[in-house]
């Protein structure tokens, strides 16, 4: 039988998608066994014993400055920034997209804009925001928002410039006008592609986010990643990582996950 | 009696490609006008001139002798071959949707009494094409020939003065196609509908229309083919024995077009 014809079910998937994932966890213990064995003191691989402890001072001893548990303050800390961010983003790319998108008057003037402020490296914008709005939690939600917002308002409004003439004109015959076909036929068609590009925006948006925390901050998964960098603790840093994965794919199921409820129409037969 | 509507030496050109010269028709109430040509002789401009996407290069467009504004409206209903029905309403408010636009301008939504007097409506409208079972279904569950009648729906729910059809049973199987043409029959005659009719299948335009007009380029340059446009080069009336007939015989002659069909896909 064909490769190409070769389809695995769901339970197969699932135990298929954990296999590399288990042996590369495998292969890491087993390296890492390797170097302590060495060297008891080692600390380029921790063991999982000794990111256990190192993790334990930061989830349940409060930090001796702020009274506060470190990595519960910075999880919330970089959500915030995280979901601030994303959420300008989002409502602006829904609001810029639609009336780019509708109206060929308004594509004209400011579609040109926007793909001008898409092609800039949001980081190069990065000194011009510190400056301007400070060092504080305004620069960095600036950043996470300056560097989706426009790949997220092209997308959209290509994609609702794409929706079939021929609806458009119907729309028009059953006596609907601009701003009624804008929210009655754009809007609603617009929301999948929406939650579909928030999907795509939430790589970047974590790589802005640490950026920003990397480079000023005193609270944040970034912030203490880059702090113990410079005492070499991955045994904080790989915990640090692996958690930040997991949230990235909490919210990414989140959102196929509303998008499946919220729209059906948009997701095949089986509703 | 004057003509509902009337064009008016329409012209439409693309640069140096004329397409249509000098179109000049009357079109009666009540009538069914359906339009055959070979592909590019320009049917489907004149249907979008007619339906006010298209703005003609030359000439006036006078609906009941008012001249026309170049912008699509709900005096002309239409029923494109796809694309012509909301993916993302269910069949309903599918059709509800152009009495909302009419009566709520901003919300384009309707509330209490008038949005039960709406569905209540829409509803007896699903019903009259044959979709009175799929009200909440959404069009990617419905068939083909079960989208077209939901188009029709939501077209014939404003009662268009014309109701234009751009290859509406084109994409439709044979058998579904006899159905559906006994459908816009009883529906023409019901609701007393002007209809132009733009189609490929000759057999279709003289068994629908009551006029059929057959659009083909007049000249032909060899060194210039763009250089003349097309216009109607037949314009013949039909004598519609369906009109009279009862339901029973309509259907029966849909049943022996089927067959027709058949016969020659097996051919």
């Amino acid at each position: 039988m064909r490769w190409v014809n070769r389809h695995v079910g769901r339970r197969d998937s699932v135990l298929l998608g954990a296999l590399p994932i288990l042996l590369l966890v495998l292969l890491y213990v087993f390296m890492a066994a390797e170097r302590h064995a060495a060297n008891p003191m080692d600390k380029i691989l921790p063991l999982p014993s000794g990111m256990a402890k190192g993790m334990a001072a930061l989830l349940f001893q409060p930090d001796q400055l702020t009274g506060q548990l470190v990595f519960w303050a910075d999880t919330l800390a970089s959500l915030q920034r995280l979901g601030l961010g994303l959420g300008i983003a989002t409502a602006s790319a829904l609001l810029i997209g639609l009336v780019l998108g509708v109206l060929p008057p308004v594509r004209a003037m400011f579609g040109p804009l926007v793909t001008a402020i898409a092609v800039i490296p949001p980081i190069a914008l990065l000194p011009i925001l510190f400056i301007a709005l400070g060092l504080g939690e305004t620069a960095k939600v600036a950043l996470i928002v300056i560097g989706i917002a426009p790949v997220m308002v092209r997308d959209l409004a290509a994609h609702i410039a794409d929706l079939p003439r021929e609806q458009i004109v119907k729309a028009q015959t059953l006596g609907a006008n601009s701003w009624q076909i804008m929210i009655r036929v754009a809007l609603p068609q617009a929301m999948p592609r929406l939650i579909h590009a928030v999907r795509l925006s939430l790589g970047p948006a974590w790589v802005f986010l640490i950026s920003a925390e990397a480079i000023a901050s005193d609270v944040g998964l970034g912030y203490r990643i880059f702090l113990v960098r410079r005492y070499l603790s991955m045994d904080v840093i790989i915990p640090y990582v692996a958690w930040i994965a997991l949230l990235a794919i909490l919210m990414d199921v989140a959102l196929v996950q509303i998008s499946r409820r919220a729209f059906p129409w948009a997701h095949g037969a089986g509703h | 009696m004057s003509a509902l509507l009337s064009l008016q030496n329409i012209w439409v050109e693309y640069g140096d490609k004329v397409v249509l010269e000098k179109v000049n028709l009357d079109i009666e109430a009540g009538s069914f006008v359906s339009i055959v040509g070979p592909s590019g002789a320009g049917k489907s401009s004149l249907l979008r001139v007619v339906l006010g996407q298209e703005v003609p290069t030359r000439g006036t467009l006078l609906l009941d002798g008012t001249p026309l504004t170049p912008e699509c409206g709900p005096d002309r209903g239409v029923v494109f071959q796809r694309y012509s029905v909301f993916p993302h309403l269910s069949a309903l408010k599918n059709v509800v949707f152009g009495l909302e636009c009419a009566q709520a301008p901003f919300s384009a939504r309707l509330f209490g009494t008038a949005r039960q007097a709406a569905r209540d409506e829409a509803i007896e409208m699903l019903k009259a094409v044959g979709l009175g079972d799929s009200l909440n279904l959404y069009p990617a569950q419905l068939s083909g020939g079960m989208q077209q009648r939901l188009a029709i729906a939501q077209a014939l729910i404003k009662r268009p003065r014309i109701l234009l059809l751009d290859e509406p049973f084109g994409a439709l199987d044979p058998g579904i196609r006899a159905d559906m043409h006994a459908l816009i029959t009883k529906l023409w005659r019901d609701y007393s509908l002007t209809i132009i009719m733009v189609t490929h299948d000759i057999r279709e335009a003289f068994t629908l229309g009551t006029r059929v007009l057959a659009l083909d380029k007049r000249r032909h340059d060899p060194h210039a083919p763009h250089r003349y446009g097309a216009t109607a080069v037949y314009d013949l009336p039909v004598r519609r024995r369906i009109k009279t007939t009862t339901d029973e015989e309509l259907l029966a002659e849909a049943a022996s077009l089927q067959e027709n069909e058949e016969r020659m896909a097996h051919e």
